[in-house]
């Protein structure tokens, strides 16, 4: 039986076209069916009607760069939780890196991921597989294995790649699957036993700091390796400006380089850490505002091609302790999307850019057939309201943990209808449509 | 005045006049430890529990003292002996500690902010007995009132500053204090420990003469082996042929230099045997200016007026301030900090 | 001054007053021998002072002075709206076996002498403690007694009265002044 759904009365922002127009979007079996002028299609012509008045139509948002932390640590989420919080925040789908208990270096935990993954039902998710066995740094895991289980990149995140020649290898040998290296770069020599960034604020607060350095040396050293090796090198959560500007350069050489910002390092500074509170810390930590002010500009001049929020959960128990022995992290998917379109407006980062930003290139880079909002097209889509404003709960959380440094905040701009796979997996609540005030700015794309 | 802080968890932000008020109800509790009856009823029947993470003799010592001789009643907690070792939390700690009804809680604990995190959670005002390298208040406290004694006045006076200041909560503590009450600092030490961000602290130099060069007051920070990472200097050797103050080094400083050191000393490292017990040194008097000093802060701690916080609220659990930016990371306003729910 | 203050000693009074007690103190006590002064904190000083300096015009004379600070041993410092200062005592002789005179300006409900006392007795053992007021103005909550009084002024409890010295206000005065009826 086909279920078919007609969303009316949005604007639709696609990036991948260039679409920038009122359209009304039918989705019928999973896929889009047809993107109408609006009011041209009869209610009659779908079972199922979204109003999508004053609200953004946009491809489901992709987040490359999630922990979904099950299995092993389902205390702080799970695969369901995880996705749950993903759809609220208007994200279609996540890739979850592979520092799990088991960790992800195999098809077994691989198809373990996907199975839980399609019994929730909510976000697609593609496992992201370990470089190295174990995640030790030391041997290659059975990457090929793990590509045909259906891993979508490898990366050791969590724990840098320390072993320069394991790293080339990595680049090498992944070329025969057309798999990204995701990185976090992070000299632990250089880092030493840091906490929060080195600067001032470490000084005034006596917490040991990472330089900078420690993320930009490293920054270098794959560069070059990608050089010789070839392969594709992705940056997970950049950090710093001299790292911007090292991607930037070897960009513009032509080197197969991609990277990544959270919405944490291009929101806050290490000034966040005042009061030594541990939402604010997380590794890379939140840096200078000179470098929020360069990961802005990478972002508008396409240095750095997607916003991923390395969705970090973690239990009460382990951030409400001392600032050094605090875990690493925060939550972020259901935060994303309003913090992204504050950063948006504050830089001039216009709509479709914003949004390839956050769904169209991630999909590019892990090489999916997902991002596009056009006829034929998969039906993730994502229906945002750009003008509601709401408070920041971290109680209220769809996601198992609090760790947010947002708790209390005013954003503006919500996710109103999730749909996956021509589904609707998520609303929000009308209450919290209607009671948080509206905006008087008018949707402007 | 009054001291209007429940606690005291450091000296950064406190002004002039809220320091001269502490000096110098300091000073007027010394008479008591001249006295033949050490004691005085004040604190009658108040509890006084003091949690020291690090090993310590001469600063639980003093705080012990101090307590006993406002009369009141002193716990002395380790973190070796305690329910630390069977793995209890700080939280848990914190909260097994304020169901006992303390009237005040002495903290020294290796981790920068473990004070603040007490504070925020217990109803007793709490006392930073040394944070990791943040801070040591009433440590920074008997050495601006030793300073104070024999110099009347901080104004212009010249502090040299001479070790790991990079590491040390002694150095934090005194030169948010001294640069209040108006003394010019100069930081001296290897360059390893002196980040290019201390020159917003005062002048900073890695040449020992020039660096006590008339200056009014030096002082020495103890080396602290066991706090150190790696890499900061080569051998304990080389340290102190730099740095050691010597009889030669406390020529160039001005004749009615006083030196001060927290202790305690290594002697030959960081200080020479003759200069640490010659006329200069007043690290005698730096000890018992330390008790008058803790009676003082018992005293103005525990004995707050009843009346309406004038300072901050107590932050409710959760609850943080977070400054964002906004609009550019480089212009440096940002938002007013609002109190913020944080899950 | 004022509208509800009246005047009931002045200077000419206080300086009569404080004569007839040093007077009084050497005859009760046959001389100088033995007598020490404490002067409690802090107009106390002044009128210990005044007192030490006409038995020095009579007996020729000097006895030793010393001052006392009581906030550390008062019993009510739990309920005060402000956090008195400290300013520390300093009696710079022995008390054991003297003849203390503890001297205030006001006597009212005893407890500021109930806490000198106590003071005083952490400094040694004297042989006896005689108390002076320069007024007494009734409404005792614990049994204290002075022994030697400038003068006595019945007060009502909405009233409170006023010492002013020349050392610490500029001039010789003491009042009585009546709350404000709300």
């Amino acid at each position: 039986m086909s279920k078919s759904l007609l969303i009316c009365g949005g604007h639709v922002i696609d990036p991948a076209s260039g679409l920038d127009e009122p359209r009304d979007v039918l989705i019928e079996d999973g896929r889009i069916r047809s993107l109408s002028e609006p009011g041209r299609l009869a209610a009659a012509s779908s079972s199922h009607q979204l109003d999508a008045s004053g609200c953004w139509v946009v491809p489901g948002l992709i987040d490359m760069h999630t922990h979904l932390r099950e299995p092993g640590y389902e205390y702080k989420e799970t695969i369901e939780t995880g996705t749950r919080a993903a759809v609220a925040g208007g994200y279609t789908a996540v890739a979850c890196m592979a520092n799990t208990a088991p960790i992800n270096d195999n098809a077994a935990v691989t198809q373990a991921i996907l199975d839980r993954a399609e019994a929730a039902g909510l976000a697609r998710v593609y496992p992201i597989g370990a470089v190295s066995k174990g995640l030790a740094g030391l041997e290659l895991a059975e990457i090929g294995e793990m590509h045909r289980a259906g891993i979508v990149a490898v990366s050791d995140d969590g724990m840098p790649i320390t072993d320069g020649g394991l790293m080339r290898r990595a680049l090498e040998y992944t070329r025969m699957f057309d798999l990204p290296v995701i990185v976090h770069e992070e000299d632990r020599a250089i880092a030493g036993d840091g906490v929060m960034n080195e600067g001032e604020m470490s000084l005034r607060l006596g917490l040991r700091g990472i330089p900078a350095a420690a993320e930009e040396a490293m920054i270098a050293r794959d560069i070059q390796l990608l050089e010789r090796s070839g392969g594709r090198l992705h940056v997970a959560h950049i950090s710093t400006a001299a790292g911007v500007a090292l991607v930037r350069d070897a960009k513009r050489r032509g080197l197969a380089v991609t990277a990544e910002l959270t919405p944490h390092h291009f929101t806050l500074t290490d000034d966040a850490v005042a009061g030594y509170n541990t939402n604010a810390k997380m590794n890379p930590p939140l840096r200078s505002g000179r470098d929020v002010e360069a990961v802005r500009q990478g972002l508008l001049d396409g240095t750095i091609d997607a916003i991923a929020t390395d969705h970090a959960p973690h239990h009460r128990d382990e951030k409400e302790t001392e600032f050094d022995h605090a875990l690493n992290g925060i939550v972020g998917l259901e935060t994303s999307l309003s913090l992204s379109l504050a950063m948006a407006a504050a830089i001039g980062l216009p709509p479709l850019r914003l949004f390839a930003a956050m769904s169209l290139n991630a999909a590019r880079i892990l090489r999916l057939p997902l991002g596009e909002l056009s006829e034929g097209k998969e039906a993730d889509v994502a229906v945002i309201d750009p003008t509601l404003k709401w408070t920041v709960d971290a109680t209220a959380f769809e996601s198992k943990s609090r760790n947010s440094p947002f708790g209390g905040m005013e954003l503006t701009g919500r996710a109103v209808y999730t749909i996956v796979r021509g589904k609707l997996v998520w609303q929000l609540d009308g209450a919290a449509r209607k009671s948080e005030k509206k905006s008087r700015v008018k949707v402007n794309a | 005045m009054s001291f209007a802080h429940r606690h005291l968890l450091g000296l950064e932000g406190m002004s002039r006049e809220e320091l001269t008020f502490l000096l110098d109800t300091a000073s007027s509790f010394k008479e008591i430890s001249e006295r033949d009856i050490k004691k005085v009823p004040t604190l009658r029947g108040k509890t006084v529990v003091s949690f020291f993470y690090e090993a310590s003799t001469r600063t639980r010592a003093s705080f012990e003292i101090a307590a006993k001789r406002m009369s009141a009643d002193f716990i002395s907690l380790s973190g070796g002996t305690s329910s630390v070792t069977k793995g209890e939390t700080l939280l848990d700690t914190a909260r097994n500690l304020a169901a006992m009804r303390p009237d005040a809680i002495i903290l020294r604990h290796a981790s920068s902010g473990a004070p603040a995190f007490l504070a925020a959670r217990v109803e007793c005002p709490i006392i930073n007995a040394g944070d990791g390298a943040h801070e040591h208040p009433t440590q920074a406290l008997l050495d601006a009132l030793t300073i104070r004694e024999r110099k009347g006045s901080f104004e212009n006076l010249t502090v040299a500053i001479v070790g790991d200041i990079l590491h040390s909560r002694v150095a934090r503590s005194n030169i948010f204090a001294l640069h209040a009450l108006g003394a010019k600092i100069r930081l001296v030490g290897p360059p390893t420990f002196l980040p290019p961000e201390m020159r917003h602290w005062g002048e900073v130099t890695s040449n020992l003469h020039e660096g006590v060069a008339d200056a009014d007051v030096i002082m020495m920070l103890r080396l602290q082996i066991e706090r150190q990472g790696k890499h900061f200097f080569p051998t304990i050797d080389e340290y102190s042929r730099y740095f050691c103050l010597t009889k030669d080094a406390v020529r160039k400083a001005k004749p009615d230099v006083v030196i001060l050191h927290p202790g305690p000393l290594n002697r030959g490292v960081e200080i020479a045997s003759d200069v640490a017990d010659g006329p200069y040194s007043v690290i005698m008097d730096q000890v018992t200016n330390g008790v008058a000093v803790r009676m003082a802060i018992l005293y103005l701690l525990i004995n707050r007026p009843r009346l309406e916080e004038t300072d901050r609220p107590r932050l409710e659990e959760n609850e943080r301030e977070v400054p964002v930016v906004t609009t550019s990371a480089n212009d440096k306003e940002t938002r007013p900090r609002l109190r913020r729910k944080v899950g | 001054m004022a509208r509800n203050e009246r005047v009931v000693m002045d200077a000419q009074a206080i300086e009569r007053a404080l004569r007839r007690v040093a007077h009084e103190v050497l005859e009760r006590n046959k001389g100088t021998d033995g007598l020490v002064l404490v002067g409690i904190r802090s107009r106390g000083i002044y009128i210990a002072n005044r007192l030490a300096e006409n038995i020095r015009v009579i007996e020729d004379v000097e006895i030793p002075a010393g001052v006392i600070d009581i906030t550390l041993y008062r019993d009510d410092l739990h309920r005060s709206s402000q956090q008195p200062v400290v300013q520390g005592t300093d009696i710079r002789f022995p008390i054991d076996d003297s003849h203390v005179l503890l001297v205030d300006d006001v006597l009212y409900t005893g407890r500021t002498i109930r806490a000198a006392l106590d003071a005083l007795m952490d400094f040694g053992r004297p042989r006896s403690v005689q108390l002076v007021v320069l007024v007494d103005r009734g409404h005792r909550e614990l049994p204290v007694r002075a022994d030697y009084v400038g003068k006595n002024i019945p007060t009502a409890l909405n009233e409170s009265v006023q010492v002013r010295l020349q050392e610490s206000d500029g001039r010789d005065e003491v009042t009585v002044e009546r709350a404000e009826e709300r």
